[in-house]
């Protein structure tokens, strides 16, 4: 019960986008159609979905203080929490790299849609910021952080995907020329965020 | 991630620091060329962190640092980073330069610290960062790329220091953490004055950059996306 209440949370409560502004600028710039939003949801759960465990494995059995108890007493209180930006970065480059060269080899054609998004999304702020919040939030085992970690991709993923709906339907729209594209795409987005904070109070 | 930057040319031996090439450098992006309302990078961190004035100008120091230190190392090493990995080399040089600024804030300005929090990590995807090193700096001298980076920085800094003003006047009648609007003003104290505090939530960050977009491309309209 307790992974389905951390799926809800950070799919709604916690959204990537509209509540913490995670992955926006990618968001801004791949929403102009549904198709190519919806490749680039997919990626980022796939990679969210992946990257985060092993994060979390690094940070409880490497680098939490006390983490490295498991090689003898005489590491129980070596503290390395001070690498985990480097390592958190690390482990998303190099896993985007491997299963970019996985999709290439395995399944051309995911790879295919794909396309360009896989290797853009090492530097997508949501997955590293879907390490971050799993250091800050202390999930007490794998299962939790890999449900938060889904949870938040899939937030993301509908959230790019509402966006790029909306912005296929204005280009029928009238809208002032300096306001055209990235302008009005940013105030919805801010009328979204209003309408997602309906969702804030929610206690689960 | 739009990287519509225009790759100067190396600048040439003879010319001195304050040339007209390298002052473009560090113009371009307070305007034409800005990283956030036109590059359309660095999104992130900039709406979040703006609450407090004093908060966006921690930011906006942060990322200046890590960005024109980067962009000079990168520009240092680009001869030597293979381009298959280059991905995760700048990726390294980032963290290691965030982590610094990290501890040094933590050190030195522990509250602010706190509630920048999560968002110091984040400088190492901002895109800012990512996309001056790979548009710029592996492409350009050392000294160019310094100019580069402090000047996307700027263009980065008087955003979030816009959007922070109006936030915090608006939203808590104060700046810097001095009150501007007199506590005799609120309806607390027999005045007729609130706090507006959808100021305070994250929503009206972005709208607030949506109308800043809407000013400057209505003043400057070569910027002006055709539909």
């Amino acid at each position: 019960m307790n992974l389905v209440n951390i799926f809800v949370k950070a799919v709604f409560i916690d959204n990537m986008i509209f509540a913490y502004f995670l992955g926006m600028c990618s968001y801004l710039a791949v929403s102009k159609t549904v198709k190519t939003a919806v490749g680039l949801g997919a990626a980022v759960i796939f990679v969210l979905g992946v990257t985060v465990p092993v994060n979390y494995l690094l940070e409880n059995y490497v680098l939490k203080q006390g983490a490295l108890a498991w090689m003898g007493p005489s590491f129980a209180d070596v503290d390395l929490s001070f690498l985990a930006f480097i390592m958190f970065i690390a482990v998303v480059a190099a896993i985007v790299q491997l299963v970019e060269m996985v999709v290439e080899k395995f399944a051309p054609a995911l790879y295919g849609a794909l396309g360009i998004f896989l290797p853009l999304i090492a530097v997508n702020c949501s997955i590293l910021g879907g390490a971050l919040f799993m250091q800050e939030r202390q999930y007490s085992t794998i299962l939790e952080a890999t449900s938060f970690a889904v949870g938040s991709g899939v937030g993301w993923f509908l959230a790019i995907l509402a966006i790029a709906a909306i912005r296929e339907k204005l280009r029928y729209a009238h809208i002032p020329a300096p306001l055209r594209g990235l302008g009005i795409t940013f105030i919805l987005t801010g009328l979204m965020g209003i309408a997602f904070m309906a969702f804030m109070g929610i206690k689960i | 991630m739009s990287t519509a930057t225009v790759a100067a040319p190396a600048a040439k031996p003879s010319e001195g620091l304050f040339s007209k090439k390298n002052r473009k450098l560090i113009t371009d992006p307070l305007d034409d060329n800005n990283p956030i309302t036109v590059q359309v990078l660095g999104i992130c961190s900039a709406l979040a962190i703006t609450v407090k004035v004093a908060n966006a100008f921690v930011m906006s120091i942060s990322v200046m640092a890590v960005c024109v230190l980067g962009n000079m190392a990168i520009s240092a090493l680009r001869n030597v980073i293979p381009s298959r990995i280059r991905i995760i080399a700048q990726l390294v040089i980032a963290a290691g330069l965030v982590t610094l600024v990290d501890i040094l804030l933590k050190a030195y300005v522990y509250d602010v610290s706190k509630q920048v929090g999560v968002y110091v990590g984040l400088i190492i995807t901002n895109c800012i960062i990512m996309g001056r090193f790979e548009a710029f700096a592996m492409g350009n001298k050392v000294g160019p790329s310094a100019l580069d980076g402090f000047g996307n920085s700027l263009g980065y800094a008087w955003i979030l220091v816009v959007v922070a003003f109006f936030r915090e006047l608006f939203g808590n009648g104060s700046l810097m953490g001095y009150r501007i609007i007199p506590e005799s003003w609120y309806a607390t104290a027999g005045g007729a004055y609130f706090n507006n505090n959808m100021m305070i939530l994250p929503p009206m960050a972005l709208v607030l950059v949506g109308i800043i977009i809407w000013i400057q491309r209505a003043r400057n309209t070569k910027l002006i996306e055709q539909a």
